[in-house]
């Protein structure tokens, strides 16, 4: 197995302008390796935010080392980080994200348009994902012509146009209902059964429980990583 | 390139989808534009149109065509002194023609304004020229129809008359002027011919206005009093040696004049390059001030675009984090709001040009405005300069955004 995400000593301080810095995260150490499926869990105020936006590249550490895919990020400038973030992450959030002017398929196509892919090649991976998410009649809908699930599905389906190496799934089902909440969580499943490595972060035990390994986060230290030995799962168990 | 031509055409359709999800808002800032250009294209065109009917009225004075009189058209020199000049006579125009060897033709011209009447018409006072029939080449004018008098008539001081454009249109609205007899100042004069219009911005230095008869009329009829003032016109032979012929004009009078070397001359040659001379600067000076002062307004237009794009970039902070997010580079947001502050600006300008062409055609009817192609293209590329240099304070805030906080925003 490869090491996709390898972080050591990750530290990251937010100075506040006032008297008493803010330690968002200190000390974080952890290896995330091919085809995973992890859930970072903790309560608000632990760093599990802080903690995603480093490892989706949108946050630099104070101090540390983030290798991703054996290259240093650590110390990247913004354009070589929003290439990383183009090419190597998809993001999946809980408010879905998506660009309300755009139609599903632009939404689709944009990480296409910044990665440089031509038009027609655009469209044509960008109709293939949308179908893979069940929303090949969709395509011409805007956000707001469909549902909170369809929604996510479209978001979900940008986050793999680019075939990256890692999904990071920030309380996907948050905003969703319980039904719609399951399909999505079935679909990130399916990716993950596909070879994709997923990162969930989540503050629902019952959502995590999905994952392979769980992180808990608190006051900004890994509290504690395991196995979970019994997954939750909306697969049907495949015969081997 | 094939990267950037992919930005350029999605920063456009962008700018689009958001100029047309703020209709109301885009069309009261693009205003702003519309009228900055509308001021600077209507200026220019007024300017150019201006400068345009100036030229074109001074050819009425002949490129070639050497006026000597016994004033300047323009001069800084102390009034005392050239008011005390003599005045000029006709005869010196034989003296001339006897000695000069450069020019074309010369006829002395003195001139009065009289009441001209033709049945129940009149014209209330036209030029009336006293000349010779060497005037016509001496003055480079051409006849519509009929003659000029000829030399006999002219010697023996015939009633007999050439008049111009606005003459015929005043005395002769319904009937060929040829052959019929007016008057003037009571004194009946067959016209023999009149002139093609001239227009232009000087009607009375033009024929339109003149009634041309011969010198020996004029005199019988109006006098050549030694207070008459006198020009000598003379036409030249050839345009390149037109410093030449003055030369020789100034040797010619200042010894009709009897002067010493070192006297100074008591006369002036006058050219109609001493009024475009003249016109130049002051018509430069005038479109320096107006171009100014109407590129105020445009000013005011990009302070407008300035605003609204960063109130733009405010409202679309969430937009701008998901594009981050999701991999756009710096550089592509700022072209965005770059784009989509220019295209308000060309939109503006293309509307701008539009009504300042409407308006310059309704000017026409007044004033002669010209709207070169040339202002078309400026004024497009000074849309595109007043959207990039609006646009770029406001997409340079987007474009250093962090994601994170722009995510963040709701």
């Amino acid at each position: 197995m490869r090491n996709v995400i390898e972080l050591r000593s990750i530290v990251k301080t937010y100075d506040m302008g006032g008297v008493e810095a803010v330690h968002a995260l200190q000390n974080v150490s952890l290896t995330i390796q091919s085809n995973e499926y992890l859930a970072i869990m903790g309560p608000s105020g632990s760093g599990k935010s802080t903690l995603m936006n480093i490892i989706g590249c949108l946050d630099t550490p104070t101090s540390g080392m983030y290798e991703f895919n054996g290259i240093n990020v650590s110390e990247m400038d913004d354009n070589e980080l929003a290439k990383i973030r183009n090419k190597e992450i998809g993001f999946v959030f809980q408010t879905f994200n998506l660009l309300a002017r755009s139609d599903a398929l632009h939404n689709v196509e944009l990480p296409l348009i910044y990665a440089g892919v031509s038009a027609t090649e655009r469209r044509r991976r960008a109709k293939q994902t949308l179908e893979h998410v069940q929303l090949g009649d969709r395509i011409h809908h805007k956000p707001n012509e469909l549902s909170g699930g369809q929604r996510q599905r479209v978001a979900v389906a940008r986050a793999l146009v680019t075939n990256p190496s890692i999904i990071l799934a920030d309380e996907p089902t948050g905003n969703l209902d319980t039904k719609t909440g399951k399909e999505i969580m079935k679909l990130i499943e399916d990716l993950h059964h596909q070879g994709n490595t997923i990162v969930l972060v989540t503050h629902e035990g019952y959502i995590a429980e999905h994952a392979h390994r769980i992180i808990h986060l608190l006051d900004g230290k890994v509290e504690s990583d395991e196995k979970v030995l019994k997954r939750k799962t909306y697969t049907v168990p495949q015969v081997s | 390139m094939l990267y950037f031509l992919t930005e350029l055409k999605e920063g456009l359709s962008i700018s689009f989808r958001s100029i047309r999800a703020n209709k109301m808002r885009s069309v009261l800032t693009t205003l702003g534009i519309i009228i900055g250009i509308w001021a600077v294209t209507v200026m220019a065109t007024a300017i150019e149109g201006v400068n345009i009917a100036f030229d074109k009225s001074a050819e009425a004075f002949g490129t070639d065509v050497l006026y000597i009189q016994k004033f300047p058209w323009v001069s800084n020199e102390d009034w005392q002194t050239i008011r005390n000049r003599p005045n000029l006579k006709t005869h010196y125009a034989d003296k001339i023609e006897r000695h000069a060897s450069l020019i074309e033709a010369v006829a002395p011209v003195v001139a009065t304004r009289r009441r001209a009447t033709y049945g129940n018409n009149a014209i209330e006072d036209p030029m009336i020229s006293g000349t010779t029939n060497a005037y016509l080449f001496a003055a480079g004018v051409t006849l519509e129809d009929g003659r000029f008098f000829t030399e006999e008539e002219s010697k023996g001081g015939r009633p007999v008359c050439a008049i111009g454009a606005t003459v015929v249109e005043n005395l002769f609205p319904r009937e060929d002027p040829i052959g019929k007899t007016i008057r003037v100042a009571g004194h009946p004069y067959t016209v023999l011919g009149f002139f093609e219009k001239q227009g232009g911005l000087f009607g009375e230095f033009t024929s339109d206005t003149r009634i041309y008869i011969p010198l020996l009329s004029f005199q019988s009829h109006f006098g050549i009093g030694k207070h008459r003032h006198v020009t000598i016109q003379v036409r030249v032979a050839d345009q390149e040696s037109m410093e030449d012929a003055k030369m020789e004009l100034e040797g010619i009078m200042r010894k009709v004049r009897r002067l010493s070397p070192g006297d100074r001359d008591n006369f002036n040659i006058n050219q109609q390059e001493l009024l475009t001379d003249t016109f130049d600067p002051i018509s430069a000076t005038i479109a320096a001030i107006g171009l100014f002062i109407t590129g105020l307004s445009l000013l005011v237009g990009g302070v407008g675009i300035m605003n609204i794009m960063f109130m733009s970039v405010t409202e679309r902070t969430k937009e701008i984090g998901i594009r981050k997010a999701i991999g756009a580079p710096k550089r592509t947001i700022l072209l965005q709001f770059l784009i989509e502050a220019a295209s308000l600006c060309v939109i503006g300008g293309v509307i701008g040009l539009f009504v300042a062409y409407v308006t310059s055609l309704i000017v026409d009817q007044f004033l002669p405005t010209s709207m070169p192609i040339v202002v078309v293209f400026i004024a497009i590329a000074i849309s595109i300069s007043v959207g990039v240099i609006a646009g770029f304070l406001p997409a340079y805030r987007a474009a250093k955004m962090d994601p994170v906080e722009a995510l963040r925003h709701e």
